[in-house]
C-alpha cells in the first residue's frame, strides 16, 4: 500500500493527468477515410474530474481508446498527441505500454456483465493485475485482491474472490471492475458509461462509491457518458463533443446552467427535468441526426441541425472562442466580416482561442440563451383524451414461476385500472415484476389467477385464446427494436404485414394505411425500402411503434421504449408517443426505470417492489411527499441536472431479497429507512389513502409520513426549463 | 459437476432405447421377411418359414424386440447366420480396430487443427490466416479416396516409407500397429482439419472481440497470458462440441479408408453385413457405433463444462 500512496514516478513534475493535443483519429473502411476525431484538444489536471458528453457516435469512446492506445485495427492516429502524466502514449514500447495500461491509466466499462472474463474466478482476475504490475506472487496478489474488494465495499470479499462473474449481480460486478481499475493506483481513471444499464438504486451506489473513492485516490477522472446528471454529480469540468469536434468546454456548472453552444442547449432541453410533465412543457428535440462518419461537413459541424444557423455557419467553421467576452465579440465580428467563400472550410481549429476557462465553438454565442423552442406542448389534459371510461382493470393478478424446486412469485396480487387515453407509468427495479405484469396483460404468458377486464369484457389468459379484436386492441412496444423487427424484411414489408394482420384493411387500402402509419411516426418514405439493420436506433423504434399502431390499438404497453436511445432520440420518441396518444386516444402502460421520463409521460404512476404494487397515484402525488419510503429512496437516488438541489441520497440497506422467499410483513422492511420496528416485520401493511386516489402500502399514516419526509427534503420543485 | 455427469448418463438410457428400436425396425422390419431376405428369392416358402422359426422371426414384433434387446444387454448377441461365427467377438474386434484408428487420427487432428485455427484467429485477415484457411479448406474438399490413393501410391508404393496395408501382422507390438496406421490416418486428418480449424478460428475471433478481452489487455496483462488465460478457454467451447460430434463419423463412417487400406474396422463390417443380410451383425455393430458416439458426446460435454463454470455450476 505504501507504493500506492506515492504517485508513481511522474515523468514531468506537475504535468496534467491527461493532455490531448489536436488529436485526429481516422477509421479506414473499404478504402474510405472516415474521420472520427477532427482535432480535439483538452486537458485534465491532476485530481480533476472531466465529463465528456455527446450523442453516441460523436467519438467519445474513441478518444478514451486513443488514450489507451487501443484503437481498432482500422483506426489510425493521424495527428496530435495524447500525453498521460506528461508522457506521450505513442512513444511507448510494447512492454512499457503494457505496464502503462492498468498502471497509469485504468478503465471502467459500460457493461460489467461483459467486462469480466466469464471462466475465471474474480480473485484470479484481480490478482493478475497485482502479479503483472507489482510482480507479486499468487498468494500476495490474492491477499491484495481481497484488500481491493474491501476497498470497494463488497460484502463477503473472501467468498467473492472464489466466485465467477456470473455469480455476482451487475452492481457487484461493476464494483469488481472498479476495484480492478484502482488496483495499481492509476493517474487517470477512464469511466466509460459506468452506470448505464444499472438500476437507479445500484447506479446511485456505484456513484457514491466513485465519489467516496475520489477522496482517497489521486487519479484524475475522464467520465464518458450520455447521462448529463452524472456529469453534474461527479465532474468539475465538462466537454461537449459533436461529430468529432469539441464544441463547448467549461466548468460543469457553468456549461449546464448557462450553455453557450446550441448543441449543448439542445441536449439539455431534450432531457426531461425532474417534475416535468407532458401537459405543461414539451421536450425539445434536436432536429436531424448525427452526420454519418465520412459525410462531408461544410462550416460548423453542427450547422445542419442548428436552429440558429446563419449562412456564415456553413461557410467557415467557427474557432473555439473564449467565453465570456471574446466569443461574443470576436465571433460575431468574424462572422460578419467573412468573405462569402463556400470552400473555405478549414479543419484546423482545434486550439482554443483566447485565455479563459470556458470556450465555445459558435459565432452566435450570445444568442444561445434565446435559442428558439421547436416543439410545442403536445399533450392535452387527460379529460380531453377521453379520461373517464375504464379501459383496463386488473384484479388480483398473480403469476409465479418455478425456480428449481422453489416457487418464485413474480407478480403478487396486483390490482390496477387504467382509463381511456391515460398513461400509467410503472416503475421499480429490475426483477420487481413490471415486465411479467405486462406480459400477462398482453397474454404472452398466462396469469396464475386474477382477472383482466378490458373494455368491459374479461380477457382470456393467453393471446392464443383471445379474439382477433382483443389482440388488435392491445399492442406492445419493446425496449430493443433490433430484436423485435425481422431483419430479413424491409420496413414496408414489416408494416404491410402488421396492417394485414391487425388492421383488417382491404387489400387496396393496405398501401395507403402503411403510408399513413409511416407518416404518423415521421419515417421518410425512402426508409420504407430499407431493412431494419440499415436504420438508426430511433428510426427502428419508430417503425416498431408504427407496427404497434397498425391496428388502431386501444392499449399500448411500452416496455422501456426509449431507454436504449440517445437523449435527443429519446425525446423525439417520447414526443411521438404523446402525439399519437392525443390523436388516437390510446391508453399506455409505460414501463421504465428512468423516473424523470416516467414522471414526464405519465398521468398516473404505480411503483412495484418485489412483485407487489406498493404505491399508486397521480404522477405528481407519487413523486411528492407523502409517498412510500421506497419511492422516496428511489427518487433520492437519481442524479439530477440541477446544482443547488442535489439532495442527500437515502441509501437502501442490503440487497434486494429473493422473490422465492420474500420478507414477512412489509416486503420492504428489510431495507426501509423509516421502519417502525416489529410491526413492519410482522404485519402486512394496509393501503394508506393519501387522497386523490393516491394509495401506498405502509404502516405510517399520511400526515406522519408527510412530516417525516418534509423534514428531510427540500420543498417540492417546480419544473424549470432552459 | 458429478450431478451433471450422472444426469447425462441417465439421459443416455432412453436415447439408447430409442436408437435400438430404430435400428431394430430398420434391420428386421423394413426389408420385409427376414428369412426371405437371408435365403434370397429362389428359396422355397417352406425353407423360409423354417428359417424364420429358427431365428424367431415369426413371433410378434414387440416380443422379438424385447428378446433381442434383452439378449444384447446380457451379452448374448447371437451367431451370424452368414459368417457362422458368434457376433460379439466379431463385432467387438472390428470396433476395437476402428477405435484405435479413430483415436490415432484424433491425436493427429485435434492439436494440429486447434493450433492452426487459433493462430489464424489471432492473426485474423493476415497472410498467415489466409494461407491456413485456404490450405486447410482445400484439403477438406479432397475426398478421402483421392487423397488416400495418392498417399498410398507416393509413400507406400513409390517411396516405400510406409506399409501398404493398415493392419499390422498378428502379434506386432503396439507402436508397430500405430506405424501401420499413419497412412490411413492422414486422409482423415485432411478431411477434418479444415472443419475443426475453422471452428477454432471462429471461436477465437469471436472471443477476441468480447469486451472482457479488452478488459484484460487494458489492465496490462501480457499478450501470452491474454491468449492462454482468457481467450483459449472460452474460444474452445464450440470446437470441443464439434470434435465430439465428429467422433461418431470417425468410428463408423470410414468404409472407404478401411477398404482402401484393407483394415477390418466397424465401418466395413456394417456395410458388408448390410449387403449380405447379416442382420444380427448389422444390428450389433450399428448399436455399438451409437454407444461410442454417445460417449464421445458425453466426453465433449464434460470438457465444455470444465471450460465453462456456468454450465458446471448450473448442475
Amino acid at each position: 500500500m505504501s507504493a500506492a500512496e506515492q504517485p508513481t514516478s511522474a515523468v514531468t513534475p506537475g504535468a496534467a493527468a491527461l493532455e490531448v493535443d489536436d488529436l485526429e483519429v481516422t477509421f479506414h473502411r473499404r478504402g474510405r477515410r472516415l474521420p472520427v476525431l477532427k482535432g480535439v484538444t483538452l486537458k485534465i489536471e491532476r485530481g480533476q474530474a472531466y465529463g465528456l458528453v455527446g450523442e453516441s457516435g460523436c467519438g467519445k469512446t474513441t478518444l478514451a481508446m486513443a488514450a489507451m492506445r487501443y484503437l481498432a485495427s482500422n483506426g489510425t492516429l493521424d495527428n496530435g498527441r495524447v500525453l498521460v502524466d506528461g508522457q506521450d502514449v505513442s512513444t511507448l514500447s510494447e512492454e512499457a505500454l503494457r505496464k502503462w495500461r492498468g498502471g497509469k491509466v485504468a478503465m471502467v466499462y459500460q457493461d460489467p456483465t461483459q467486462a469480466l472474463s466469464p471462466a475465471m474466478r474474480i480473485g484470479d482476475q484481480l490478482a493478475e493485475v497485482y502479479h503483472y504490475h507489482e510482480g507479486m506472487n499468487k498468494k500476495e496478489a490474492l491477499e491484495q485482491a481481497r484488500e481491493s474488494l474491501r476497498r470497494v465495499a463488497i460484502p463477503d470479499p473472501d467468498g467473492t474472490l472464489r466466485r465467477y462473474p456470473f455469480e455476482l449481480s451487475g452492481g457487484q460486478q461493476q464494483r469488481v471492475v472498479i476495484a480492478m481499475a484502482l488496483a495499481v493506483n492509476p493517474q487517470l481513471l477512464i469511466l466509460d458509461e459506468p452506470t448505464t444499464g444499472l438500476d437507479a438504486t445500484v447506479e446511485a451506489e456505484i456513484l457514491d462509491l466513485i465519489e467516496e473513492l475520489r477522496g482517497r485516490i489521486n487519479a484524475a477522472i475522464l467520465l464518458i457518458t450520455h447521462n448529463l446528471g452524472l456529469v453534474v454529480r461527479l465532474c468539475e469540468r465538462v466537454g461537449v463533443l459533436y461529430a468529432g469536434r469539441l464544441v463547448e468546454e467549461g466548468s460543469a456548472k457553468e456549461v449546464f446552467t448557462d450553455p453557450r453552444h446550441p448543441y449543448t442547449m439542445g441536449l439539455l432541453r431534450c432531457v426531461p427535468r425532474f417534475g416535468m410533465n407532458k401537459t405543461d412543457a414539451a421536450l425539445q428535440t434536436i432536429p436531424g441526426t448525427l452526420p454519418a462518419l465520412g459525410d462531408p461537413l461544410e462550416g460548423c459541424v453542427y450547422s445542419a441541425r442548428c436552429p440558429m444557423a446563419q449562412p456564415v455557419c456553413k461557410r467557415r467553421e467557427p474557432d473555439f472562442y473564449a467565453w465570456p467576452g471574446d466569443a461574443a465579440i470576436r465571433g460575431q465580428a468574424e462572422a460578419e466580416a467573412m468573405p462569402p467563400d463556400p470552400a473555405a472550410y478549414s479543419p484546423h481549429h482545434a486550439m482554443p482561442v483566447g485565455e479563459s476557462s470556458r470556450h465555445t465553438r459558435c459565432y452566435f454565442t450570445a444568442d444561445v440563451e434565446s435559442m428558439p423552442h421547436l416543439t410545442p406542448v403536445l399533450a392535452t389534459s387527460l379529460d380531453e383524451r377521453g379520461g373517464d371510461t375504464d379501459v383496463l382493470d386488473i384484479d388480483s393478478m398473480v403469476r409465479t414461476f418455478k425456480d428449481g424446486s422453489k416457487k418464485l412469485t413474480a407478480v403478487a396480487n396486483v390490482s390496477l385500472s387504467l382509463k381511456k387515453g391515460e398513461t400509467f407509468g410503472l416503475v421499480g427495479e429490475s426483477g420487481s415484476g413490471k415486465t411479467t405484469l405486462a406480459k400477462c396483460v398482453t397474454g404472452l404468458i398466462p396469469a396464475d389467477s386474477g382477472t383482466v377486464t378490458f373494455e368491459g369484457g374479461i380477457l382470456k389468459s393467453t393471446a392464443g385464446k383471445r379474439s382477433q379484436d382483443a389482440l388488435r386492441a392491445i399492442q406492445m412496444v419493446f425496449q430493443n427494436p433490433d430484436s423485435t423487427l425481422n431483419p430479413a424484411w424491409s420496413t414496408r414489408q414489416i408494416l404491410t404485414r402488421a396492417v394485414r394482420k391487425l388492421g383488417g384493411a382491404k387489400e387496396g387500402s393496405v398501401r395507403a394505411k402503411v403510408d399513413k402509419l409511416s407518416a404518423d411516426v415521421r419515417v421518410e418514405p425512402r426508409f420504407l425500402f430499407q431493412r431494419p439493420t440499415e436504420l438508426s436506433g430511433g428510426q427502428k423504434q419508430r417503425i416498431a411503434i408504427a407496427r404497434a399502431f397498425a391496428g388502431d390499438p386501444h392499449l399500448v404497453i411500452c416496455d422501456e421504449p426509449a431507454s436504449a436511445l440517445d437523449v435527443s432520440v429519446q425525446a423525439s420518441i417520447l414526443n411521438l408517443l404523446v402525439e399519437l396518444q392525443t390523436k388516437e386516444q390510446a391508453s399506455y402502460v409505460f414501463i421504465s426505470h428512468d423516473l424523470a421520463v416516467v414522471r414526464y409521460i405519465s398521468d398516473r404512476i404505480g411503483v412495484m417492489y418485489l412483485a407487489e404494487l406498493i404505491e399508486v397515484g397521480a404522477a405528481a402525488d407519487v413523486f411528492d411527499p407523502p409517498h412510500h419510503p421506497y419511492t422516496e429512496a428511489l427518487l433520492s437516488s437519481i442524479p439530477r441536472l440541477d446544482f443547488e438541489k442535489q439532495r442527500d441520497r437515502i441509501p437502501l440497506r442490503g440487497s434486494m431479497p429473493s422473490l422465492t422467499d420474500p420478507p414477512s410483513g412489509c416486503r420492504f422492511h428489510t431495507r426501509c429507512h423509516r421502519s417502525l420496528g416489529d410491526i413492519c416485520a410482522q404485519q402486512v401493511p394496509p393501503d394508506m389513502d393519501a387522497g386523490n386516489g393516491h394509495t401506498y402500502r405502509c404502516h405510517i399514516p399520511p400526515d406522519e409520513l408527510l412530516a417525516l419526509q418534509q423534514a428531510g427534503a427540500s420543498e417540492p420543485e417546480p419544473a424549470e426549463t432552459l | 459437476m458429478l450431478r451433471l455427469i450422472g444426469r447425462r448418463l441417465l439421459l443416455m438410457v432412453p436415447t439408447l432405447i430409442l436408437a435400438s428400436i430404430l435400428i431394430f425396425l430398420l434391420a428386421e422390419v423394413l426389408p420385409g421377411n427376414v428369412g426371405r431376405s437371408i435365403l434370397g428369392q429362389y428359396a422355397t416358402p417352406e425353407d423360409v418359414a423354417a428359417l424364420n422359426r429358427e431365428l424367431g422371426a415369426d413371433r410378434p414384433l414387440v416380443v422379438r424386440y424385447v428378446a433381442w434387446a434383452g439378449n444384447f444387454v446380457t451379452g448374448d448377441w447371437g451367431e451370424s447366420p452368414v459368417q457362422k461365427v458368434p457376433v460379439r467377438p466379431y463385432v467387438m474386434a472390428a470396433l476395437w480396430n476402428s477405435l484405435i484408428l479413430a483415436g490415432f487420427a484424433l491425436i493427429l487432428i485435434v492439436p494440429t487443427s486447434i493450433v492452426l485455427g487459433v493462430f489464424s484467429g489471432l492473426r485474423r485477415d493476415s497472410a498467415l490466416d489466409r494461407v491456413i484457411t485456404v490450405s486447410t479448406l482445400s484439403m477438406t474438399v479432397i475426398p478421402e479416396f483421392v487423397s488416400g490413393v495418392v498417399l498410398l501410391y507416393v509413400f507406400a508404393v513409390w517411396l516405400k516409407w510406409l506399409p501398404v496395408t493398415a493392419l499390422a501382422p498378428e502379434g506386432a507390438p503396439f507402436y508397430e500397429r500405430l506405424y501401420y496406421l499413419i497412412l490411413p490416418a492422414i486422409p482423415l486428418m485432411f478431411l477434418e482439419l479444415g472443419y475443426i480449424a475453422r471452428m477454432a478460428r471462429v471461436g477465437t475471433v469471436q472471443v477476441l472481440s468480447m469486451p472482457y478481452i479488452r478488459t484484460a489487455v487494458l489492465k496490462g496483462v501480457p499478450r501470452s497470458r491474454v491468449v492462454f488465460g482468457h481467450v483459449l478457454r472460452n474460444a474452445m467451447v464450440p470446437t470441443v462440441t464439434v470434435i465430439g460430434s465428429q467422433v461418431g463419423w470417425l468410428i463408423g463412417g470410414l468404409v472407404v479408408v478401411e477398404t482402401l487400406f484393407s483394415y477390418p474396422g466397424i465401418g466395413k463390417v456394417m456395410v458388408e453385413s448390410a449387403l449380405n443380410h447379416d442382420v444380427p451383425v448389422l444390428e450389433a455393430s450399428v448399436l455399438m457405433v451409437a454407444v461410442v458416439y454417445m460417449f464421445a458426446n458425453l466426453v465433449a460435454d464434460i470438457v465444455v463444462a470444465l471450460l465453462n463454470p456456468r454450465i458446471r455450476k448450473g448442475g
